[in-house]
């Protein structure tokens, strides 16, 4: 297991080091294909800004520390652990999370495929699983096994639906129409 | 029912319809708990809504297990309707029949009876219904797809709406109520989607952090450096100086509380406490020999024949010492609850295995009676018998009572780590005996905590002894005497660890008898579907017979739990000069009677035997003394992807018994069969979980040592 930059003081929101004095911003990034437009304390996080004034619950908090995935969004594309990115860095960039994944109801082929392989049981780390599988497709578009599980190992599930969860990212890599 | 105005009452609320209610004396579902003393309320197991859609009311909760499509499959079944026309109501104590909790694969096994009653009773009153409507004897009628109709006669039918339409028909579920034969199933038996898929891949599934409430604050709770200390003092001065920061200090519960989660955190950060702690003596390695010689109570959990008598006249006789050390149950989805206490009523979202006893135990900490107490439970985000503790659930009732606004308790990961309720570390000592034909004749084990669970040989033995010790039963061990923290149910709770021990131990004897490991125990297996369970697994493997060590890495484990019979065949590689064991293919043969869903039923296994790979691998709590070493995932190693391997689920048809426990079973074996694939692999045992690399090379070198077996590991 190789982890960067893991804070092991690992003080839930990782907020000692920061600034102890308030101070409001303003910010605009793209959410989910809409522009938007906040003032938010500096000390906000991209996860809690999500979960609790935008109120997108589908981004999880499973470990505050980078290390488990369940948090992770996509900017610009890209996999990103939303509970370590202060909001202030995506000015200007466009965040994806797993509720901008479905266009008018109608479920992407990556999550098509996890519902068609069963490769979920709690559900809880699967909005995780879902994005870095997204960006990894995004990248490489079609991943043998080998380098799904590479792409896949940081993000953690209890369940045990790691093997379905490849499967279904193999089968989506398959399909037409994945979003990047 | 008992009286016409709670009837009145009854169809007030649901607005008419017919409903079938539980009736716990004359049910099945009182074996759950005997010494319960069922209340006769008006919850319903379902109720037809005038529309023709079915609302299912069930106490068992959603966790990932996937009871949430099984119990509609059993219900839709017995009632005769779609899959897609039934809605799930689960977990909400009031509305739903009283239940004890999920856990010990008991949703389909014992509730599943109670619900497919209900389901049948059900159709018998809407063809009764319709016998009356459509003036043909009721013998004449076929309830399915929900519809009844004439035999024989397409165009003669009525739907289960229309029939429903102006009733207020109450029926209590009759044990007499004649279930569909296993011949006649259209959904039990199938895999359909599951009802929970689409929410959880939209992110629309709502787990209890998820719920919001207006004006709702977010608490974070004082916590101790290490269990068993004292608050001595605590200075809240800065934190209590911070914008909109309520504190909340009771003499047991020290809070703080904001309006934004992460404003709440720094003001936790800066409450300034000074502890008094106990010293530290335990470690994970010291924690072995104190939990041998800690007084415990004892309990025979099994004596037949004469083990002294037989240890004299073995031929041969086999000594080993398990161990395993704490494990941590580490769902994704740490603790959380939502509490909305105002004007003497209190509504709770909790991440809970156990709605009804957590609104009980919060009932007693608000001193309100538990008819003002509602606990609702959303989808759990993992459970794995951690989350039948509800501390979350109380503190946060206790702190919307006291600021009198919705809170929500979400454990960080620390906490989840720090507060949870750990699967015990155990020592089973085993002595063995073989007779001059290379049949066991003795079996004599003592069990250090881990409990009765699985404790038992599955396999004929006439001289056989099973003592236990420091624990006659689950929760009856208090925390502190023999453990420096809680610990408490974890996935087939003891199991884990008795089977361990008696599958290894197995395996030593097959070696010393040089008979392949699985002839070995077919010669002493009295169960005839355990026998014919490893067979299955035998073939789907490919098995070659082979006495043991093989150098092939390949190993077996049975186990009977839950009613359920399994083997399971693994095949490692393990690195000699690293210690590294890898997985390579595991095949596992279950026999659970009929199987509701076998997708569903393959995904347990599956997911059962990879968590699996965690203890017997990788995961082992560190502490010293109280204070839990292990604050994230980066210290304590569950199984990431690189690490799983496939893992091929056979079910053996068994159509004969009723449905059988399958969210535990199969993991019960995980921890013996790579235990026995490593020592096939390298002629040396690990006799203490996980096989760290580290325990691993240890036991290659007492091996090439010649160091007798139970001195290793």
């Amino acid at each position: 297991m190789q982890l960067t930059a893991v804070n092991t003081r690992a003080l839930f929101f990782l907020k000692t080091d920061w600034p102890l004095t308030e101070g409001t911003m303003e910010i605009r990034f793209r959410l989910n294909g809409t522009d938007i437009h906040l003032s938010f304390d500096e000390r906000a996080t991209l996860l809690w800004t999500l979960r609790t004034v935008r109120g997108l619950t589908g981004t999880k908090y499973g470990c505050g520390s980078g290390i488990c995935g369940a948090c992770t969004v996509l900017i610009d594309g890209q996999a990103a652990r939303s509970c370590l990115m202060p909001l202030s860095a995506v000015a200007g960039k466009s965040v994806t999370t797993v509720e901008g994944l479905a266009v008018g109801g109608r479920l992407d082929p990556l999550q098509q495929a996890f519902v068609d392989h069963n490769a979920f049981q709690c559900g809880f780390c699967t909005p995780g699983m879902l994005l870095s599988a997204h960006a990894l497709l995004r990248a490489n578009p079609k991943p043998s096994r080998e380098q799904i599980v590479a792409h896949m190992e940081h993000n953690l599930c209890r369940c045990g639906a790691h093997q379905r969860i490849v499967d279904a990212v193999a089968d989506a890599s398959q399909r037409p129409g994945v979003k990047s | 029912m008992s009286a016409g105005v709670d009837r009145r009452e009854f169809f007030r609320r649901i607005g008419g319809g017919i409903a079938i209610l539980m009736a716990w004396r004359s049910g099945p579902a009182p074996a759950q708990d005997a010494r319960r003393v069922y209340p006769e309320d008006f919850n319903a197991y379902l109720v037809i809504g005038t529309d023709g859609r079915v609302t299912v009311y069930s106490g068992k909760i959603e966790m990932g297990q996937g009871v949430m499509t099984s119990q509609a499959q059993m219900l839709a079944e017995e009632l005769g309707v779609e899959l897609g026309s039934v809605d799930m109501v689960l977990g909400d104590t009031a509305r739903c029949p009283w239940d004890m909790g999920t856990f010990g694969s008991l949703t389909t096994r014992m509730f599943g009876p109670a619900l497919r009653a209900a389901g049948a009773q059900a159709r018998a009153t809407l063809i009764a219904l319709a016998s009356q409507r459509l003036g043909v004897p009721a013998d004449q009628l076929v309830a399915r797809r929900g519809k009844v109709s004439v035999a024989g006669d397409a165009t003669r039918e009525i739907t289960y709406g229309e029939l429903s339409r102006g009733a207020r028909i109450a029926k209590v579920v009759d044990a007499k109520a004649v279930l569909r034969a296993a011949s006649e199933f259209t959904l039990i038996g199938t895999s359909p989607t599951r009802l929970d898929a689409r929410d959880k891949v939209t992110g629309a599934a709502k787990y209890a952090a998820d719920i919001r409430l207006p004006h709702m604050l977010y608490a974070r709770i004082l916590r101790p450096p290490r269990h068993g200390a004292k608050l001595a003092q605590l200075d809240t001065s800065a934190a209590e100086s911070m914008d909109g920061v309520r504190l909340v200090r009771q003499p047991d519960l020290v809070a703080v509380l904001h309006e934004d989660p992460e404003v709440a955190a720094v003001a936790l950060d800066r409450l300034k406490p000074r502890w008094d702690s106990p010293s530290a003596d335990l470690d994970p390695d010291s924690i072995f020999d104190h939990l041998v010689t800690a007084p415990a109570p004892h309990k025979t959990a099994l004596d037949r024949g004469d083990p002294g008598r037989a240890r004299t006249s073995a031929a041969h006789l086999f000594e080993s010492t398990f161990r395993k050390g704490y494990v941590a149950h580490a769902p994704i989805e740490t603790h959380a609850a939502l509490a909305d206490v105002a004007a003497g009523q209190a509504t709770v979202w909790a991440s809970t295995q156990t709605p009804f006893p957590a609104r009980d135990q919060i009932a007693q900490a608000l001193e309100f009676p538990p008819e003002k107490v509602r606990v609702i439970t959303p989808y759990l985000g993992g459970g794995f018998g951690g989350k039948s503790a509800s501390g979350q659930a109380v503190e946060a009732a206790r702190l919307s009572l006291a600021v009198g606004q919705p809170v929500q308790v979400m454990r960080t990961r620390q906490e989840e780590f720090f507060l949870d309720t750990f699967d015990p570390a155990a020592v089973v000592k085993v002595i063995a005996g073989l007779d001059g034909q290379g049949k066991i004749s003795l079996w004599d084990a003592v069990i250090y905590a881990a409990g009765e669970r699985g404790s038992t040989i599955p396999y004929e033995v006439p001289d056989a002894r099973v003592e236990l010790v420091g624990q006659t039963g689950y929760g009856e061990l208090t925390a502190g005497s023999m453990h420096p923290f809680a610990t408490g149910p974890w996935r087939a709770p003891g199991a884990n660890m008795n089977v361990f021990a008696i599958e290894s131990q197995m395996d030593i004897l097959a070696a010393a008898a040089k008979v392949d490991p699985i002839e070995f125990r077919m010669r002493h297996l009295a169960d005839a579907r355990m026998h014919r369970t490893l067979e299955t697994a035998a073939r789907a493997f490919g098995w070659q017979p082979a006495a043991g060590p093989s150098g092939r890495g390949l190993g077996v484990a049975c186990s009977i739990d839950a009613g359920t019979c399994v083997a399971t065949i693994a095949q490692v590689e393990v690195e000699r000069d690293t210690g590294r064991v890898k997985p390579r293919r595991i095949v596992c043969a279950q026999d659970m009677g009929i199987v509701v869903n076998p997708t569903g039923a393959k995904m347990q296994i599956e997911g059962g035997l990879t968590m699996g790979l965690g203890y017997a691998l990788t995961e082992e709590l560190h502490f010293r003394g109280g204070e839990v070493l292990d604050r994230n995932f980066d210290s304590y190693a569950i199984p990431r992807f690189s690490g799983t391997t496939q893992i091929e689920a056979v079910l053996v048809k068994n159509d004969e018994l009723a449905p059988q426990g399958g969210g535990e079973p199969a993991i019960t074996t995980a921890g013996a069969s790579l235990a026995n694939a490593v020592a096939d692999a390298l002629g040396a045992r690990v006799f203490r979980l996980p096989m760290t690399p580290a325990r691993v090379q240890a036991a290659l070198r007492a091996a090439q040592a010649g160091a007798p077996a139970a001195q290793r590991g």
